[in-house]
């Protein structure tokens, strides 16, 4: 208790940390933001909870990690595991979700759950239980005497998680295939209706959504660590983020990215490391009761 | 002249920017048949479905028996004797016609202790009593789920007048159902409402069934009230016409 | 001769193997308690999620809790808690066969009660939510459980708690646990038993089917899913009481909140037995159990592997369950009465079938 008080007084007394916290947070904040975009994506589309959402990063990150080992720059790790895993998303949708789809929403939760665990295990096999990651050997700048850190890896995340949501949103505005997947979304049947291969639509867009894990992961892999039970913080933690802003409000769900990663930095550094994951769960149990007291308004329940 | 159950005053209610209801007044007399008319998208069913509780209303007040009731939820409306049916039928589908008969007692008399017990003799009694009135004795124990159509109607229709209500809303009674058997049905409300007592308020888009049963019709048009009288002012009022075929 | 007339003989024929069973195969009495375990863990969540339907990933939680209450108690009695779980390692402390023994069944009652009581606190947490939202919310509360248990010096934090040891032999131990397993597993399946026949099962069967028709029916819906959160909290809590005392010992995130082993497995199990039946659970308790235990060993190293794949093909392939699959195969053996495709009136419904995925995702 004392050390948070003291924490707290440290940023009270010096209001230079408190700017860089809040820049690592947007820094940091951007790289949920694209991956909660992805799991908005395929709840608003498909109805499916992607619980192994977390996961599909860590995939990306250890296929960087393993990259990195061999030589080659990280950075390329984003594109590597861009594509990697939308193949992996691909045979994922084939064999497992595109069977329970049509099915109760608890059943694609815990199917996807079940990948979840699978795909834990296997890492943790594969590659043992320690954290990893991935170096890119790129200067730190300091500011304001030292008291502000901004690694340039942090920054260059920053960009990679702006240039590709951006390419996928703009994607999703113009290509024909995002303006089929807006429409699978809003109606499904009166697509099919229109002609629309729905069944492709939903493999697009669940591949799409891995593959956007996939480069979250390079970044992750970059910037923080991969460790293969990290999959499900980041699973609730991007469930937070998505149930916060609701899945339809896609800039919503971007901000409340960027407010997840300041949060965090705060949280973090007030109440030490070792609560990270206690953090994000009471978090969720916030977001979830706020969403209760708003719903009781209007007299419906969270469905 | 029959004193109003329920009193509707000056209710709105819009969603996002659409406004459902604006500013509808009116009252419907104990112990008759009442009827709600309009073309597809007038309010009828947002209106029924503020009236027992299903959300909250922008403003206005709707009384029953004298009561404010529009700030409360739909199992306390359901419990103080105004229930509604759907549309779309509701029954529970996995248990039999019987267990939806016992499930469908009037709830404000169960205490707590009353989880736990199981229904004796005379509810049964009753629960067989209702579906031999909606000819539904025979498949009392079969699935409901399993049952047709028109047949998961009549069950509803019984499951509510188990509940022992004081008014019952009903949101298009004969939609689905085929034309040789409402009279049938028909015969059913009218019985439930001069044996019973029970007062209804119905939405009908079947002009024939509605002429015959109510006695006062109101009707809907773009979320307001456009007329009110009985079925012979109804039939002759133009701007009614006009509504349906859409004049505008 | 159908499943109803069957079933006395069948609670006597279980009676009889439950009792009889550690005496026939001494050696697996650990395994067999933990059976029994299964079967209640099978059964509380049925109670939510099969008859109410209402699938909680958080069940979890009331083991734990009951597990740390108890334990708790068993300590708090007669030592000062804080001080016996700092020393815990370096020292050995002693209660005596008397200690022990009050200890143990006090602890049990605060288990089952206290867990009881939580659940009216969770059940004001979660019953807002539906679907999704529930099973993760709830799945929030049991990870919330297990990471604050783990900070929290008091009880040992990541630690965790040694218990009181038993005084008695090893067999003695384990025949008495297995017993108390065996007895609140039966206990629970009798309770059910007349539960599911009364008005209560009625009722969490249409909050089931469909719960705005039942409030739109006036069915004090909040009372019937706080009690049947109650009454899965209280077993559980009690369960939790017993197992943390047969393992000796308890820690949060392994032993005492196992989100990804024993949480799951109760969802599993049902689903494979069959949800939303009495046996159904019952069924898949032991089909789960008995594979689990002769598997786990030849997948050394792959066995959560080898249990995500079997989470994802039960959940795609196995739907009804064995239970439910008897029940739609053989549906007079259970009593239940379907309508025969008549030559019925034509309705004037129209209805346009599309692409074979069904009417929605829900």
């Amino acid at each position: 208790m004392d050390q948070i008080i003291s924490n707290i007084s440290i940023l009270k007394a010096a209001p230079i940390f408190n700017l860089g916290l809040l820049i690592d947070g947007l820094l940091i904040g951007s790289i949920f933001a694209l991956a909660a975009y992805g799991l908005a994506l395929v709840w608003g589309v498909m109805n499916v909870k992607n619980l192994a959402q977390g996961d599909f990063i860590m995939i990306g990150g250890y296929l960087t990690w393993n990259l990195s080992r061999l030589g080659v720059e990280p950075l390329l790790g984003v594109p590597i595991a861009f594509v990697t895993l939308w193949c992996i998303g691909w045979i994922i949708y084939r064999a497992v979700v595109s069977k329970v789809i049509a099915r109760d929403l608890f059943t694609s939760l815990l199917a996807t759950f079940g990948i979840a665990i699978v795909i834990q295990q296997s890492l943790n096999l594969a590659f043992g239980p320690d954290t990893q990651s991935a170096n890119a050997d790129l200067p730190t700048w300091q500011f304001a005497n030292g008291l502000i850190t901004v690694t340039s890896t942090r920054l260059i995340g920053f960009v990679c998680a702006a240039i590709l949501a951006t390419t996928v949103i703009l994607f999703m505005k113009n290509s024909r295939i995002g303006q089929a997947i807006r429409a699978t979304a809003q109606d499904a049947r009166a697509a099919r209706v229109l002609g629309i291969d729905t069944e492709k639509v939903y493999a697009f867009t669940f591949s799409l959504n891995a593959a956007i894990c996939g480069a979250t992961g390079a970044l992750v892999a970059m910037v923080w660590n991969v460790q293969p039970f990290m999959g499900t913080t980041y699973s609730i933690r991007l469930f937070v983020v998505v149930t916060a802003a609701g899945f339809g409000n896609l800039p919503g769900v971007i901000a409340a990215g960027f407010g997840m990663g300041v949060f965090e930095q705060f949280g973090g550094f007030i109440l030490g490391a070792q609560y990270q994951q206690a953090l994000i769960v009471l978090l969720l149990l916030i977001v979830l009761t706020v969403r209760q007291l708003q719903q009781l308004r209007e007299r419906q329940a969270v469905q | 002249m029959s004193d109003a159950i329920i009193e509707l005053k000056g209710v709105t209610k819009s969603f996002g920017g659409v406004v459902a209801n604006r500013d509808i007044s009116l009252s419907v007399p104990r112990s008759a048949i009442t009827g709600l008319i309009g073309p597809n998208g007038s309010g009828k069913t947002t209106l029924f479905n503020s009236i027992v509780g299903y959300h909250p209303i922008d403003s206005g007040s709707i009384r029953f028996e004298g009561r404010e009731i529009s700030r409360m939820r739909v199992q306390e409306i359901a419990r103080i004797g105004m229930l509604r049916t759907f549309q779309t039928t509701r029954i529970f589908g996995k248990m039999s016609c019987l267990q939806n008969m016992l499930i469908s007692i009037p709830h404000r008399k169960a205490g707590f202790l009353d989880m736990f017990a199981r229904e004796r003799g005379d509810v049964a009694e009753r629960a067989e009593h209702l579906l031999a009135f909606v000819g539904l004795y025979d498949k009392r124990y079969l699935r409901a789920g399993s049952l047709s159509f028109g047949q998961q109607k009549l069950l509803e229709l019984a499951m509510a007048l188990m509940n022992e209500p004081t008014v019952l809303l009903l949101d298009e009674p004969t939609a689905g159902i085929n034309p040789t058997l409402i009279n049938g049905l028909i015969d059913r409300l009218r019985r439930a409402n001069s044996d019973f007592g029970i007062t209804l308020f119905i939405i009908e888009h079947n002009m024939r069934a509605i002429m015959n049963m109510a006695s006062l019709i109101y009707c809907l048009a773009h979320g307001e009230l456009l007329a009110a009288g009985n079925p012979d002012e109804i039939q002759r009022d133009q701007r009614i016409i006009d509504a349906y075929l859409g004049a505008h | 001769m159908n499943a109803t007339s069957l079933q006395p003989l069948i609670f006597w024929l279980l009676l009889l193997v439950g009792i009889a069973a550690p005496l026939l195969f001494p050696d697996y009495s650990n395994q067999l308690a933990v059976l029994w375990l299964m079967v209640i863990f099978a059964l509380t969540w049925d109670i939510l999620g099969g008859q109410m339907g209402y699938n909680s990933l958080g069940n979890i939680f009331f083991f734990g809790a009951g597990m740390y209450i108890a334990a708790v108690v068993q300590i708090g009695l007669f030592y000062d808690v804080g001080m016996y779980t700092s020393a815990g390692r370096t020292t050995h402390i002693v209660f005596t066969h008397a200690q022990y023994f009050t200890g143990f069944v006090l602890g049990l009652a605060a288990a089952g009660i206290g867990s009881a009581l939580l659940a009216l606190i969770i059940g004001w947490i979660v019953f807002g939510l539906r679907g999704p939202y529930f099973a993760i919310g709830t799945l929030g509360v049991a990870v919330a459980a297990a990471e604050l248990m783990a900070s929290w010096e008091w009880v040992g934090a990541a630690s965790g708690i040694s218990l009181p040891v038993f005084p008695g032999e090893p067999e003695f131990q384990k025949l008495f646990f297995y017993l108390l397993l065996f007895a609140l597993a039966f206990v629970l399946l009798v309770f059910l038993r007349w539960l599911y026949a009364t008005n209560f099962g009625l009722a969490v069967n249409a909050i089931r089917d469909d719960e705005e028709k039942a409030e739109a029916m006036g069915l004090h819906t909040r009372r019937y899913k706080r009690t049947a959160l109650v009454i899965a909290a209280f077993f559980l809590g009690i369960a939790g009481a017993m197992f943390g005392n047969m393992i000796g010992f308890i820690e949060p995130r392994d032993i005492a909140f196992p989100t990804t082993t024993f949480n799951i497995f109760m969802v599993l199990m049902v689903l494979l037995g069959g949800k939303g039946t009495l046996w159904g659970p019952v069924v898949g308790a032991v089909i789960f159990h008995v594979i689990k235990e002769v598997t786990w060993t030849y997948f050394l190293g792959w066995q959560f592997i080898a249990l995500g794949l079997l989470i994802v093909i039960i959940v795609v392939y196995f739907q009804q369950g064995v239970v439910g699959w008897l029940m739609e195969r053989y549906p007079e053996r259970f009593g239940i009465r379907v309508a025969p495709k008549e030559k019925e009136e034509p309705t004037v419904r129209m209805e346009i079938h599309l692409a074979p995925h069904s009417e929605g995702a829900e």
